[in-house]
């Protein structure tokens, strides 16, 4: 039983670390609706802004997630300046590639600015965590930072959506860019925002993976990017809850496909629990459904 | 549409025009004599994933030309080419490196790619000393641990500078029989990654002809190498005392790391790959107490080659050198002696040549180098030295004997 | 008479996709058995012909049925261990490489569209993104089954395990595919020539695919499902028609890759391979063959030409790749070079 619950709370730990960087893939495929396949390089380059902060300037952990975020969001909304807004009337085909010729530049770039040795990551939630159960269950700083951020998060986008004007913006371009438009919205700005809201939450979706997984390299981002992704589909994409839920599942499961099956196959398991769920809900846990029009 | 194709067409001529340039040079250079320094290539990755072993062989084969070139004499020219730890690739690379005019070859730094350029190289009878491609594969005529069978003919022309991985999971086993350091083993290994699935398929039979207690086998693999959690508690809760790790320092470091956030203390043994862990930017050397590993190289040793070797690395780097640079360096040394003791004096002699002279040489010399004191080669291609037992203590290692 | 026009176009451009094959063979061949020929490109001749079926076989999945597929390097990998395990079996049996290769291919496309034959069952019932996740995460599931999977084979003929390597051979027997360490020793048997003939194969199977009555149902099922639906046309059926057929090329492409290696390892056909085989489809135009062919052969010589950079390779491999995309789809810059290029201007149909 206490097996059964230190795997759980496993889980949920490396669960809500996919949530967070789901909820940045799923805000910009819901409006943009392009994969945004270089979302998890800006995880990357988010980690290394707050590593150098933190390591080699000796700032406080939160000046350095705060520079980290800043930054991350400056070049958020430059990739999307510069790579994905002249190709907004292309095939979203079009854009996924050129996404990804983004999140090779990006892993290149880096690796060119700062080495490919690896980069431990400081230990920036330091502390013994919680001990349950006398000692037998353990609960670490990180993970529960983790999870209480994901739920801030999910909370603040879920009121930003519903409540701002700018957020209200966005649902109205998510649901029809033309319509939006005509109704006075303006759409190039709502997509440069959410890419910005996107990448600074990325900012922190890479030094929360950082504190629990703390091997930074320049190839640290991609492997997160598709699990999120996966995700994200898994929940629903487009849906800021289904984000959440999507990214919990995926972590717990993974856990349990390796505790109770195999270490060897917990990938493939995850992906073909993946499956299974998208046959019986073909757009995700608490995706929409699409009607379609004829 | 047809835009697209005129745009394509005209990188396809752009991309031709440079295959052409690649292509005219050696050429030029196929009359032998002109070149003044042997032609030395090496390839590794030094883009992806696996850049941080590529680029430190790199950069410790790059300092022992410039030493050996500093010295007058034999003159060497490196060429490094990366291959992003693909066999494709670095067939590709070597293929590039064919054409420049290479004389004597670096092999490849990992070990799939390695088995393949292993091939090209004894098929074109160029010689090959690999720093660290630690795989029987790459070597051929070695017997497949699991069935007993030679799958692959000895390429005669190919050698290493590192442990062959049977020899690692075989000695560690036997080493920690010997020394009685647990009762209970449990081990971790990254299933996708030849070394480490190499060493294991040696310890394992090893072990059990040994009779030690193995209470828990998991893996890990490239896609799930961050959380380990699960093999953790495996482990702990199949009350391992001693956790045997061959793997690469990175995934260790991780894991000792999880340990500590879990509470779980046992003894931990790694292998040569596991060299490198105290030098990670920003590693908490603490984490590490304790830690056994078997290893040729150690970046603290006092020995004045290695001092002055890591000074060097340090200085052009900014990193402490790992064992990757250390068999770098050693492999261009190992050539350079071999040379030396051959009377070669310039880079006449075709790649053929310098390979039958280099054969011999190796089969019949001794070398001290960075990685072991009186390194003998025999015809099996496979490196005999003697790993040094180590533990970290207060952030250094200490020799375990 | 527009539509006469139309099928006239269509057919004079495969031609034209005939002849440019032919001619660029015939002037590599020459080439290459010149001494000047560079030696990297001479050794990537058989898997430039690889990327081209592969990226020819993926267009008809994304330029003709229009779906999105993230895991094609799956089915490569089913084809390449399948067809490499056969060439390894069959080594004694079958002395002549030519008639070996040939039957590799055979046996890996058939391997191949099997695997696609099952994966289309949940595949095709999905859309859009979704079904992009999920041949993304079939693609990670064959990596996953064949990283550990261990074949063996001896007289008795071949045996395999799974997750284990807990293989008993007979005197004489040897291991051919050892789970993560792949096939460590693959006797090269392909050749351009054989590199050749696939494509020019894969041609002939796609444009007559594309121009039968098949190939309209496929094609109006991309343009419009339910229009499509509402006259009759059986939506699974075309589906999975196209589907399977780029899944079988795609395993001779595999096969043809792997017997022109060293060496192949599962990990080898992963997410990144899927993803730049979609690139070289969308890059040369979806549904536009003569462009896969283009610039599956453009991007594979790329990075290697691009090795003079040193370490700045890859980084301007990526910036040039996201330069093209820009280049060829931002309305901006079309216009630009429309002005840069008058006589082009009449082209854009």
């Amino acid at each position: 039983m206490m097996t059964f619950l230190t795997h759980l709370i496993n889980g949920i730990s490396l669960g809500s670390v996919y949530a967070i960087i789901a909820l940045g893939y799923t805000m910009v495929y819901g409006i943009a609706k392009m994969l945004n396949f270089a979302h998890g390089d800006v995880i990357m380059v988010g980690a290394y802004v707050c590593f150098f902060a933190v390591s080699s300037y000796h700032l406080p952990p939160v000046l350095g997630v705060v520079i980290a975020m800043l930054l991350c969001t400056a070049l958020g909304m430059l990739i999307e300046r510069l790579a994905y807004k002249p190709l907004r009337q292309a095939a979203s085909l079009a854009v996924l590639i050129t996404a990804i010729g983004v999140s090779y530049f990006l892993q290149n770039g880096a690796q060119l600015l700062w080495g490919s040795n690896n980069k431990m990551f400081p230990d920036i939630l330091p502390g013994d965590g919680i001990a349950l159960f006398g000692g037998e269950l353990h609960i670490s700083v990180a993970t529960i930072v983790t999870i209480l951020a994901c739920i801030i998060i999910m909370l603040a986008l879920t009121w930003f959506t519903g409540n701002t004007r700018m957020g209200k913006a966005m649902r109205a371009v998510s649901e029809d860019k033309g319509a939006a438009q005509l109704m006075g919205i303006n759409v190039n700005t709502t997509i440069s925002v959410t890419f910005a809201i996107g990448s600074a939450l990325a900012a922190i979706a890479g030094v929360l993976y950082m504190s629990s997984y703390p091997i930074l390299v320049p190839t640290t981002g991609s492997m997160p990017g598709i699990k999120a992704f996966t995700a994200a589909v898994f929940g629903g994409i487009g849906s800021i809850p289904g984000a959440l839920l999507g990214g919990v599942l995926l972590g717990v499961i993974e856990i349990f496909a390796g505790a109770y099956i195999s270490t060897q196959l917990a990938n493939a398991i995850v992906f073909l629990v993946l499956i299974i769920v998208l046959l019986v809900k073909p757009t995700g846990l608490l995706g929409k459904k699409i009607r379609e029009k004829v | 549409m047809k835009k697209t194709l005129a745009i394509l067409l005209a990188l396809v001529l752009c991309v031709g025009l440079f295959a052409g340039c690649g292509g005219s040079k050696p050429a030029a250079s196929d009359g032998k004599t002109a070149s003044a320094s042997i032609k030395i290539g090496g390839i590794g990755p030094l883009t992806g994933g696996a850049a941080i072993y590529g680029n430190a062989a790199k950069n410790g084969a790059t300092i022992a030309v410039e030493e050996i070139n500093a010295l007058g004499g034999l003159q060497f020219e490196l060429r490094y080419e990366d291959d992003a730890h693909d066999a494709e690739k670095s067939v590709n690379a070597y293929n590039t490196l064919k054409g420049w005019g290479m004389q004597v070859f670096l092999g490849s730094v990992t070990s799939t790619p390695c088995v393949a350029t292993s091939v090209e190289a004894n098929g074109d009878h160029i010689f090959l000393l690999t720093p660290s491609a630690s795989s029987t594969d790459v070597l051929g005529g070695i017997a497949n641990p699991l069935t007993g069978t030679i799958d692959i003919p000895r390429k005669d022309t190919v050698f290493q500078m590192c442990f062959v991985d049977p020899n690692q999971g075989s000695a560690s086993a036997q080493y920690i029989a010997d020394q009685k350091l647990g009762t209970k083993i449990a081990i971790i290994y990254k299933n996708d990654d030849v070394y480490s699935t190499g060493v294991y398929n040696s310890f394992a039979p090893k072990a059990a002809e040994l009779g030690l207690n193995i209470v828990s086998t998991t893996t890990f693999t490239e896609d799930t190498k961050t959380d380990f959690s699960v093999q953790l508690n495996d482990a702990k809760s199949a009350g391992a005392d001693l956790v045997f790790l061959p793997m690469y320092y990175d995934a260790a470091a991780l894991i000792l790391t999880q340990a500590n956030a879990m509470g779980y203390a046992p003894k931990w043994f790694g292998i040569d790959g596991m060299d490198g862990i105290l030098s990670v930017d920003g590693f908490n050397t603490a984490l590490a107490e304790g830690v056994m590993l078997l290893t040729p190289f150690n970046a603290d040793s006092t020995d004045a080659r290695t001092k002055s070797f890591v000074e060097k690395y340090q200085a052009a780097y900014g990193e402490i050198p790992n064992q990757f640079a250390a068999d770098g360096y050693d492999c261009v040394y190992a050539i350079y002696n071999a040379l030396n003791a051959a009377g070669v004096k310039d880079a006449s002699k075709s790649a053929s040549e310098l390979c039958d002279i280099l054969i011999g040489q190796f089969t019949s010399m001794s070398y001290d180098g960075l990685t072991g004191e009186g390194m003998t080669w025999g015809k099996d291609g496979a490196v005999t030295k003697s790993p040094k037992g180590m533990f970290i203590q207060n952030g250094v290692y200490v020799g375990m004997d | 008479m527009n539509k006469l026009k139309t099928i006239d176009r269509s057919v004079r451009r495969n031609f034209l996709t005939y002849a440019i094959v032919i001619v660029a063979y015939v002037l590599l061949q020459l080439l290459s058995s010149a001494r000047g020929f560079s030696p990297t490109l001479r050794g990537q001749l058989v898997p430039i012909c690889a990327y081209v079926v592969m990226a020819l076989s993926l267009n008809l999945t994304v330029g003709i049925l229009g779906e999105l597929s993230l895991g094609h390097a799956g089915f490569m990998s089913v084809g390449a261990f399948s067809g490499a395990i056969a060439a390894s079996a069959l080594q004694a049996a079958v002395p002549s490489p030519g008639a070996r290769l040939a039957i590799a291919m055979l046996i890996g496309a058939i391997f191949a569209g099997i695997v696609g034959t099952i994966i289309s069952v949940p595949v095709l019932r999905l859309n859009g993104d979704y079904l992009a996740i999920v041949t993304l995460a079939f693609g990670q599931i064959i990596k996953s089954l064949i990283e550990n999977l261990y074949v063996g084979v001896d007289d008795a003929g071949l045996h395999f395990s799974f997750l284990k390597p807990s293989i008993t051979l007979a005197q004489g027997g040897r291991m051919i595919l050892n789970g993560p360490m792949g096939i460590p020793n693959i006797t090269k048997i392909s050749t351009f020539l054989a590199g050749f003939i696939l494509i020019l194969i894969t041609l002939v199977i796609i444009f007559n695919l594309v121009r039968s009555r098949a190939g309209r149902a496929i094609m109006a099922l991309r343009d419009n499902r339910i229009a499509a639906e509402s006259v009759g046309i059986n939506v699974t059926k075309y589906k999975m028609m196209a589907f399977v057929t780029s899944a079988a090329l795609a395993g001779a492409a595999g096969a043809l890759f792997a017997l022109g290696q060293n060496t192949i390892v599962a990990a080898k056909f992963d997410f990144n391979t899927s993803i730049l085989i979609l690139v070289f489809v969308v890059l040369g135009g979806l549904g536009n063959m003569l462009g896969s062919i283009i610039a599956a052969a453009a991007l594979t010589i790329l990075p290697e030409a691009l090795r003079g950079f040193a370490d700045y390779r890859m980084l301007i491999y990526a910036i040039v790749l996201i330069l093209v995309m820009l280049g060829t789809n931002s309305p901006q810059l079309k216009a630009m070079l429309q002005k840069l290029l008058p006589g082009k201007k009449r082209e854009e149909v």
